[in-house]
């Protein structure tokens, strides 16, 4: 099973982008489940979401302590050490941002970055770096297609945001850089 | 849309809809436990909804409102200024013959308690949703069992679920159950708030056709009694003596064959769906158990991944999923429990002068069937404490020492244990 956990604040779409990657291990005929915990909902204010996919059914419904993978959607929480708690040995942080933590944690093997806000920006006119993360995910892991999370967009959005979104993901994928510790 | 195109319903392209693609030829979708119930209520066909929005519950009425605006659902759909109301308005549809549904959560469920009770007497199928939430006392927008518990005899049914496809796949059991002539008894179909309701997974979603064919069998039972234009007939109307006493009788044991009616509807679901739940409990692994915990809704699942890990290490421990709170399942639970040497049991609320969990009081009155072994309360999981692996490793370490002869504590609040 592969434990990701998403670190972002309200607004940012941690908690979508966290669905549209369960939408997309599904659509490769495994599970996927994923869910945020907050308080109360407000805009700006941290946001944690878990997401787990395997080959067999996700029967936990806990918060994530030893994660294989994070996806960092707010750059000022890259230093944080609350957001490398618990990470396992060989662990991937994924980026949103042009510069790399300052004092890499221990058990990271591999920092993938992109500018998913200005992405965002650039493409549906709003600073939410949810999609273009997931093609950043999708290109440094290689646990999941590009193909699978293009798809599932539908699910969640229509008419120019989703060509919006499209292009996001794509720009996310292409424009990774990633970096071996 | 014809009206032939919206009987069939599947055809239909919605946010979450995933036709077209190879995969959604099943009708596979990735939703959330609040859109699980929203999808679940729409395809009984109810006739008469009342809402009104609460944390963590508030998608479901978004969910029902899009599928009501899309016509994907076909019925009355009343906004109301509060719980209270919505109570009230869907038990006097009810009365009125209406397939009838609601939904809600913690303080919108106790808003509506004397509605709630209404509704119990006057015997209307209703089917609610109540996503589990800490109650009003100290003001907590978390997880919690508090507010199902705080209504536990007010004579409705209530039943726990603990995936976002049993949410969907218990709402329409529980219309069979509530409207079954032998029933007639309203039912609160029970899911944690947070941790499922925001939960996106896998879910099976029927096709109408499928939904309709497990329902028709309502169809050839005697119609209960409804109002009518000019035929007066009074419900929950007797109000003193003999009258009040027989209809509580009635309603209780109502409540008691709804035991055996919920097994039969599980089994019956399975045969259609191809997915069973066990009925009134989910029993994991007790066969040949000497220790059981027993659970109930979104922390099961993580309790059975311990189970697992406590098996490889050669420990004989199996899991009990509570899937019935009201009736409580005592012959099933007394089957499976007798001849253990250990139980314990997970609270996700409060049993206030027993300084316990109030799923643990309830089995400990079926000591005398079951014999008195060591039996444990271990309350977790209230106002979103995380109920983790390494929580329920520590109760099964509790357990087994306890098992094995150990002096132990009746009862651990996990998280405020003393060093």
């Amino acid at each position: 099973m592969i434990e990701v956990r998403f670190h972002g604040r309200g607004g940012q779409g941690s908690v979508v982008a966290s669905r549209i990657l369960a939408n997309a291990f599904v659509r490769e005929n495994k599970f996927g489940s994923a869910f945020p915990m907050f308080g109360f909902e407000r805009r700006g204010a941290p946001v944690t979401a878990y997401g787990r996919f395997d080959d067999e059914p996700v029967l936990e419904k806990t918060q994530i302590y030893y994660p294989d993978c994070l996806i960092v959607l707010d750059s000022s929480q890259r230093d944080s050490p609350r957001v490398y708690e618990g990470l396992k040995p060989n662990g991937i942080l994924i980026l949103n941002s042009t510069m790399g933590p300052k004092d890499p944690h221990e058990n990271l093997a591999l920092v993938a970055m992109a500018d998913a806000t200005r992405i965002a920006v650039e493409e549906i006119g709003l600073p939410a770096p949810n999609t273009g993360m997931l093609g950043v995910f999708a290109a440094a892991t290689g646990w999941i297609k590009l193909a699978s999370i293009l798809a599932g967009l539908e699910d969640y959005f229509d008419g120019s945001r989703l060509e919006g979104n499209r292009r996001c993901v794509q720009r996310g994928f292409e424009e990774t850089k990633s970096m071996r510790l | 849309m014809n009206a032939h195109a919206r009987l069939l319903g599947c055809g239909k392209k919605g946010m979450l809809n995933m036709e077209g693609t190879e995969f959604n030829k099943t009708k596979i979708k990735v939703i959330t436990g609040n859109s699980a119930a929203a999808h679940g209520a729409m395809l009984c066909r109810p006739e008469v909804l009342a809402l009104y929005p609460i944390t963590p519950q508030t998608e479901v009425v978004e969910e029902i409102s899009g599928f009501y605006a899309s016509g994907e659902l076909d019925a009355e759909v009343v906004e109301v200024e509060g719980e209270n109301s919505a109570m009230n308005i869907i038990t006097a549809a009810s009365a009125a013959g209406a397939r009838a549904f609601t939904a809600t959560s913690s303080y919108g469920l106790v808003y509506m308690y004397d509605a709630l009770l209404q509704a119990a007497g006057y015997r209307v199928p209703i089917v609610m949703v109540n996503v589990n939430r800490e109650t009003p006392g100290i003001t907590a927008v978390s997880s919690g069992q508090q507010d199902m518990i705080s209504t536990r005899d007010s004579g409705w049914i209530q039943i726990i679920t603990s995936s976002c496809q049993e949410i969907l796949d218990s709402i329409i059991m529980a219309y069979r159950l509530a409207e079954d002539f032998d029933i007639q008894v309203p039912v609160m179909v029970n899911y944690d708030g947070f941790y499922l309701s925001y939960l996106a997974e896998k879910v099976e979603v029927p096709c109408r056709a499928d939904v309709d064919g497990f329902l028709a069998p309502l169809k050839d039972q005697p119609q209960r009694p409804i109002l009518k234009p000019g035929e007066p007939m009074g419900f929950g109307t007797h109000g003193i003596l003999e009258g009040y006493l027989e209809l509580r009788y009635k309603h209780s044991t109502a409540l008691e064959r709804a035991k055996v009616k919920f097994d039969e509807i599980d089994k019956a679901f399975e045969r259609h769906f191809g997915r069973s739940y066990g009925g009134q409990i989910d029993t994991y692994r007790t066969a040949d158990a000497d220790m059981v915990l027993v659970a109930s809704g979104s922390l099961s699942g993580t309790a059975q991944k311990v189970i697992d890990l406590k098996r490889d290490q050669g420990l004989k421990i199996g899991l009990i999923r509570l899937r019935m709170f009201r009736p409580f399942p005592r012959e099933r639970l007394i089957e499976t429990l007798r001849g253990k040497k250990a139980i314990g049991v997970i609270d996700r609320s409060i049993c206030f002068g027993w300084n316990s969990g109030p799923i643990y009081v309830e089995l400990r009155a079926l000591s005398p069937e079951i014999g008195y072994i060591p039996m444990m309360s271990f309350i977790d999981g209230i106002a979103n404490m995380d109920v983790s692996v390494a929580n329920i490793e520590r109760m099964v370490r509790i357990l087994q020492s306890a098992s094995e002869g150990d002096s132990y504590q009746k009862v651990t609040w996990i998280g405020m244990e003393e060093e």
